[in-house]
């Protein structure tokens, strides 16, 4: 092991106290959900959100699921699934999207993976219909200024 | 090659080439009209002519003084190389032939038409069963399973098996060999063929989806007649079949616009799933692009909305109960081997589905208060759907869901004798069942167990229960029942316990499907290289006649083979729907 300067260890502690800051926040913050505990009735009168979502609305969490088909290979926006869609909505006039998708906007514009890929995403919970003005895609629950990675 | 025939090869071709730039008559030539049905005539002229260089003819005279009605003439329809001339909502009463002529220039087509009358009625109700791609397979396989083969004799009949008349029906559309249920299904309401995803439409130039000819539909025909209509599925209600009954649109994915006109035709009984498009935009789950309350309306226009199989018994049993909506699942009721077995798919959501027996029960009991008769079609849908995600076993449970259905139909019928009682298909899968599956056999793979010819033993199902099910499908010796198309998939020749078969998923690539890695790590799984094109993510169609059956009066005119069209001409016939 390396003998380390008084200086160059106060800089890598720094570091080191950066680095735990940056994990405690990543760790901290986000509360998971997953597709099983979106919703507290899912009947033929419509779909109501369970209580834990709508506490967590306006708060960063962190969900797993699978990205569908992308519209276009590098975009601000994908749709999150439970289960890898066999349709295409975006592809298929005829293809419908499954009832429970959360829609992920991302903080910019970036390359998606390869459809049927298992990502976790996290960002902020926004519950509500939206439209988005620039893709023109309706959505009821969503993942604002998010990021994923591949899970 | 002869020279007789390569003169006939230089008609064709000369033919051909006219054809494709000559103006096109709708209803098309050799169209069979029902006397006193509505329908929108339209021709349209390529070269967007003006009116001034058209001519159109109806047995030489003006069409607007043989249909009645106005002719508009559209120059440039939505901005298109072509002009139209329409007059829409129209019938014919006298029966016999009628021949169109239109003329631009020196370009003439003429097509005919036949009105036939039905005035004399033989049936006072008709019972429609649609088994959605319900192939020969799928029957032959329901047989073995609910009744049981021993030394190659079935132990007993399916109900739809046993009916005094057959006949094989034919069911390309306009436009292309192979259909799908829209087309298919339209023939058997409209009596007229017309092309892929089309409902109660010939296929126009027009651009929107809501803006073709349209035909009166059996549904429509059936209410202004004073019968009572019916409209029972197991898919969403705004799916292509039962939506065949009300709708009039090019593009069958208007499922929010095939909502209002279920609601416009108003049939006395609607049952399935595909409740989000009668919801407002506001409510969650909604798939509505309007503020529309569909629920409310029909709620408002006398409907019992019913939501549960038991809700569904409760409003049948009840005297005053003479409409029903029943909406059971948001998207497709589950089949019966998730509801009744397996309890996958939605069940945990919706665990008080109806079966379709329950449904064409509850239907008939509404339904037969009305003393003028009346119209019902049933579909056991997920027969087709689970044969396009190459899942035999679910397909066969409903296809004994839909035996059973029938045979309530014939019990009923069997009372009065003036039921018109038909099982059909709208169209086949490319199915087959080669052998079988036995476990006892060396090997791991689906090659290896599959037994074919003298080794392709008798499955041994559990025999089955009162209601014609095996208790289990996990067998070990088990139908080698084979799909003649299919993406790229993973199968190990055994059934799918944990749910409906995914075979296939979105790729990498833009609208191309690669198999489910999941499926690929089954014990014995094998990759199968897909051989339909690559933007297919599941099994398709197939273009060979389907078997029809049926019994009660006019029952007698199914024989030989038809056109599906000739389905609601026997129909209309038996229900004499052009009587004043």
């Amino acid at each position: 092991m390396p003998i380390l300067t008084r200086r160059e260890t106060l800089v890598n502690g720094l570091a080191l106290l950066t680095t735990i800051a940056a994990a405690c926040e990543a760790a901290a913050d986000p509360d998971v959900i997953t597709f099983d505990t979106l919703y507290k009735t899912f009947g033929i009168r419509g779909l109501e959100f369970s209580d834990r979502l709508l506490v967590l609305r306006g708060r960063e969490v962190s969900m797993a699921g699978y990205m569908a088909p992308p519209l276009k290979p590098e975009s601000h926006f994908f749709v999150l699934t439970r289960e890898p869609v066999a349709i295409c909505p975006f592809c298929q006039s005829d293809a419908e999207w499954p009832l429970d998708i959360v829609v992920v906007f991302l903080k910019g514009a970036s390359a998606l993976v390869s459809a049927g890929q298992r990502v976790r995403v996290s960002g902020r919970l926004d519950t509500g219909s939206w439209l988005d003005p620039e893709s023109g895609f309706v959505s009821q629950l969503r993942i604002m200024d998010a990021q994923y990675r591949k899970a | 090659m002869n020279a007789k025939s390569m003169g006939l090869g230089l008609c064709f071709l000369t033919a051909m080439a006219a054809g494709t730039s000559a103006q096109t008559i709708y209803p098309l030539n050799r169209a069979e009209i029902l006397s006193g049905s509505k329908f929108d005539f339209k021709v349209e002229f390529p070269g967007a002519p003006a009116q001034g260089a058209v001519k159109v003819t109806i047995n030489g005279q003006d069409p607007a003084t043989v249909l009645g009605g106005q002719i508009q003439f559209v120059e440039k329809e939505d901005g298109l190389g072509h002009s139209a001339l329409k007059i829409n909502g129209v019938s014919l009463a006298g029966p016999g032939e009628y021949v169109v002529e239109a003329t631009v220039g020196d370009r003439r087509v003429s097509v005919k038409w036949e009105v036939y009358a039905a005035s004399e009625r033989k049936a006072k109700n008709v019972i429609l069963f649609v088994g959605d791609g319900l192939s020969v397979a799928h029957r032959t396989a329901a047989r073995v399973m609910s009744k049981g083969i021993v030394e190659g004799k079935y132990n007993g009949d399916l109900a739809m098996d046993d009916m005094p008349n057959m006949a094989l029906v034919s069911t390309s559309g306009t436009d292309s060999i192979v259909t799908d249920s829209a087309n298919a299904m339209s023939a058997y309401t409209t009596g007229h063929k017309t092309c892929v995803n089309a409902l109660g439409v010939y296929c126009s130039l027009a651009k929107s989806s809501l803006d073709h000819p349209k035909v009166e539909t059996i549904g429509e025909i059936a209410k202004r007649r004073g019968l009572a209509v019916g409209v029972v599925t197991n898919s969403e209600v705004e799916d292509a079949t039962p939506a065949g009954m009300v709708a009039h649109t090019r593009r069958r994915a208007d499922f929010n616009d095939i909502v209002k006109m279920y609601f416009d035709v108003k049939p006395d009984v609607i049952m399935g799933g595909g409740s989000p498009n009668f919801l407002a935009k506001s409510t969650n789950g909604s798939k509505r692009t309007d503020e529309e309350d569909y629920l409310k309306k029909f709620q408002d226009a006398g409907y019992a909305l019913v939501t549960t199989n038991a809700e569904m018994k409760a409003a049948a049993g009840k005297s005053e109960t003479t409409k029903l909506l029943g909406l059971f699942n948001t998207g497709n009721v589950d089949g019966a081997l998730d509801r009744m077995f397996l309890k996958k798919g939605t069940v945990d959501k919706f665990p008080d589905q109806p079966d379709l027996t329950d449904n064409i029960r509850a239907a008939l009991d509404i339904l037969s208060k009305n003393q003028n008769g009346f119209v019902l079609m049933v579909e056991s849908a997920r027969i087709d759907k689970y044969s396009h995600s190459l899942d035999a076993e679910r397909a066969i449970f409903d296809t004994i869901m839909m035996d059973n259905a029938v045979r309530i139909a014939k019990e009923f019928a069997a009372k009065q004798n003036d039921t018109l009682v038909i099982t059909v298909a709208d169209h086949a899968h490319p199915v087959s069942i080669i052998g079988s599956y036995d476990d006892d056999r060396p090997g791991q793979t689906p090659r290896e167990k599959l037994g074919t010819y003298a080794e392709s033993k008798f499955p041994n199902y559990p025999a089955p229960n009162a209601d014609g099910y095996p208790a289990s499908v996990d067998v070990s010796r088990r139908f080698g029942f084979a799909f003649g198309a299919y993406p790229d998939y993973c199968m190990n020749g055994k059934p799918w316990l944990d749910g409906e078969n995914v075979p296939a998923v979105a790729g990498a690539t833009p609208s191309t499907f690669v198999a489910n890695e999941k499926n690929c790590t089954r014990p014995g799984s094998v990759r199968v290289t897909g051989n339909i094109p690559f933007d297919a993510n599941s099994g398709i169609h197939s273009a060979d006649d389907v078997i029809l059956t049926a019994m009660g009066p006019g029952a007698e005119a199914f024989r030989g083979r038809i056109d599906n069209t000739r389905v609601f001409r026997i129909m209309a016939t038996a229900l004499g729907l052009s009587a004043k």
